[in-house]
């Protein structure tokens, strides 16, 4: 029943994200004619999610990811505010919260994930708020102005852009990182360092090896400050929680498709019923350079699925897949990151740090797995490539700014 | 408003008006334009919205920055004639402007 779709297929996406309007537009792209139902539990029309945080108190925060020309003139079914609750595998549709079933003859899960939360006495009071949706942006955006005191829990991407983002509006920004470093799970000691530095000199205050034990509010319930596990405490007016995020896999494992932390996905990134596929934050699946299946949380991953699944809906031949990518912006710092840092065995660096702009090389075996570029968009492109590629390189000439990188693999 | 030609890497046109101030990727997105994948939504990033000038702009169109040509020179495909379509700003002197998206 599951063969490629035709001009009278439906296709349901459920979440209008990123990754579920990669597809709805992909589809059309590949010659795809039938019915797409495009549903998106947000109110209003799909967004770009990065400026949210790169971005937060800048005119440009809300930018549509497409005119709502796109999609009439793609004949896609955009349906905002529809909150998908369940999948009915075996009549093949999905009940909606108000809108009663949808039927489809394939379905894509592109749920995203959600805000994992701080569980400690008083997360839930007014002025702690978590940072995922453009509504979350609004309320945050409401709660700031100059001489607010923001506590930023969660030295992570989001975290770090935020603080960058509203420093220089005289708001004094604080983070609490849980970690010995910035950035810990997703970056470089070398790279955690040099924008911890960055950080610190714009006035931000960074606090790592600290733990939250509660949120303290005044006695009028706002917030007062965040109390530590070592007893100190932070007075704040704000608390914004960004300490990572969790697949949101409830409706595939309440489906029954396999899932663990985030639904299993192929290399057509189909789950594991072949009428329902999956991209985006939501999946976990294998990828190239990995030594494991990962969770990518990155617009790139999104969208490169799309035309993966795209493909394999249509029976058309699978894409070449990329070496996993990201980018963030902060202080100045354009970063951008290709591969797997934590698989490096050590650490070339390419410019000089004092300059802000360099790259960071990480080695294994002789060969780049991963590359962290600061201001430094070729060293970029051209580690991406050299990852790709897997050529030995020469230690020295991978240092030397005078050596060009085209020739610093070793001749064989 | 001035008018701008896509030619993808299966030789199908689409052209399509853009008010000045917009760039090149802005109009390719909301075409749908196959190829233009503009990840990073114009940050001057990922270098997904690729294409070649046509040979006969090439010349009437401003120099890139280097933020543009750092991203270029190892892109896959890329030659002389090549720029990222999100730093391509409309205007009345480009109208009629023909590119080619680069096939990935």
């Amino acid at each position: 029943m599951a063969g490629p779709l035709n001009e009278n297929s439906r296709v349901v996406i459920v979440g209008a994200g990123h990754g579920g309007v990669a597809v709805a537009g992909r589809l059309r792209q590949a010659g795809y004619d039938g019915k797409i139902v495009l549903l998106g539990d947000e109110p209003g029309a799909p967004y770009h999610r990065p400026p949210l945080s790169k971005t937060l108190l800048g005119e440009s925060h809300a930018q549509p990811l497409k005119p709502t020309s796109f999609y009439t003139d793609q004949r896609i079914d955009l349906r905002s505010g529809v909150s998908v609750v369940g999948i009915d595998r075996r009549h093949r549709n999905v009940q909606t919260a108000h809108h009663g079933t949808i039927g489809y003859d394939t379905l894509v899960l592109a749920t995203g994930s959600r805000s994992r939360p701080l569980k400690v006495p008083g997360s839930d009071l007014d002025g702690v708020v978590e940072l995922r949706t453009a509504t979350d942006a609004e309320r945050l955006r409401g709660l700031l102005r100059p001489g607010t005191r923001l506590v930023v829990v969660g030295g992570g991407y989001v975290g770090l852009e935020v603080a960058a983002a509203v420093a220089p509006h005289g708001i004094n920004a604080t983070i609490i990182e849980r970690e010995d470093r910035l950035l810990a799970r997703v970056a470089s000691r070398e790279l955690s360092a040099h924008l911890e530095a960055a950080h610190r000199n714009s006035g931000i205050g960074v606090r790592c090896g600290a733990e939250v034990a509660a949120f303290v509010p005044r006695p009028d319930g706002a917030l007062a400050g965040v109390q530590l596990r070592d007893g100190r405490r932070v007075e704040a007016d704000v608390a914004l929680v960004g300490i990572g995020a969790l697949a949101d896999d409830a409706l595939a494992r309440d489906a029954g498709l396999a899932c663990d932390d985030g639904v299993l996905v192929d290399e057509d990134s189909r789950t594991d019923d072949p009428s329902i596929w999956a991209v985006g934050d939501a999946t976990r699946r294998l990828v190239r350079g990995a030594d494991a299946a990962v969770r990518l949380e990155s617009i790139p991953s999104a969208t490169e699925q799309a035309s993966i699944a795209v493909a394999a809906m249509l029976g058309h031949d699978r894409p070449a897949t990329e070496v996993p990518w990201f980018w963030s912006d902060q202080l100045g710092h354009k970063l951008q990151m290709a591969g797997f840092v934590h698989m490096g065995e050590e650490t070339v660096v390419r410019g000089d740090r004092a300059t802000d702009r360099f790259a960071l090389f990480h080695l294994k075996d002789g060969r780049i797995v991963a590359v962290e570029a600061v201001n430094s968009a070729r060293d970029y492109m051209a580690g991406r490539k050299l990852i790709r590629d897997a050529v030995p390189v020469d230690r020295r000439r991978l240092a030397d700014t005078e050596t060009p990188l085209r020739a610093v693999a070793l001749v064989a | 408003m001035p008018t701008i030609n896509f030619i993808d890497a299966d030789g199908v046109v689409t052209s399509a008006q853009g008010a000045s101030g917009n760039t090149v990727m802005d109009i390719a997105v909301a075409q749908n334009v196959p190829g233009i994948v503009a990840e990073c939504g114009g940050s001057c990033s990922c270098a997904t919205c690729h294409v070649h000038l046509d040979p006969e702009w090439a010349p009437r169109v401003p120099e890139p920055d280097p933020e543009e040509t750092d991203l270029l020179e190892f892109l896959e495909g890329a030659d002389e004639r090549s720029r990222l379509s999100c730093q391509l700003v409309i205007s009345d002197e480009l109208d009629g402007i023909t590119v080619h998206v680069a096939s990935n």
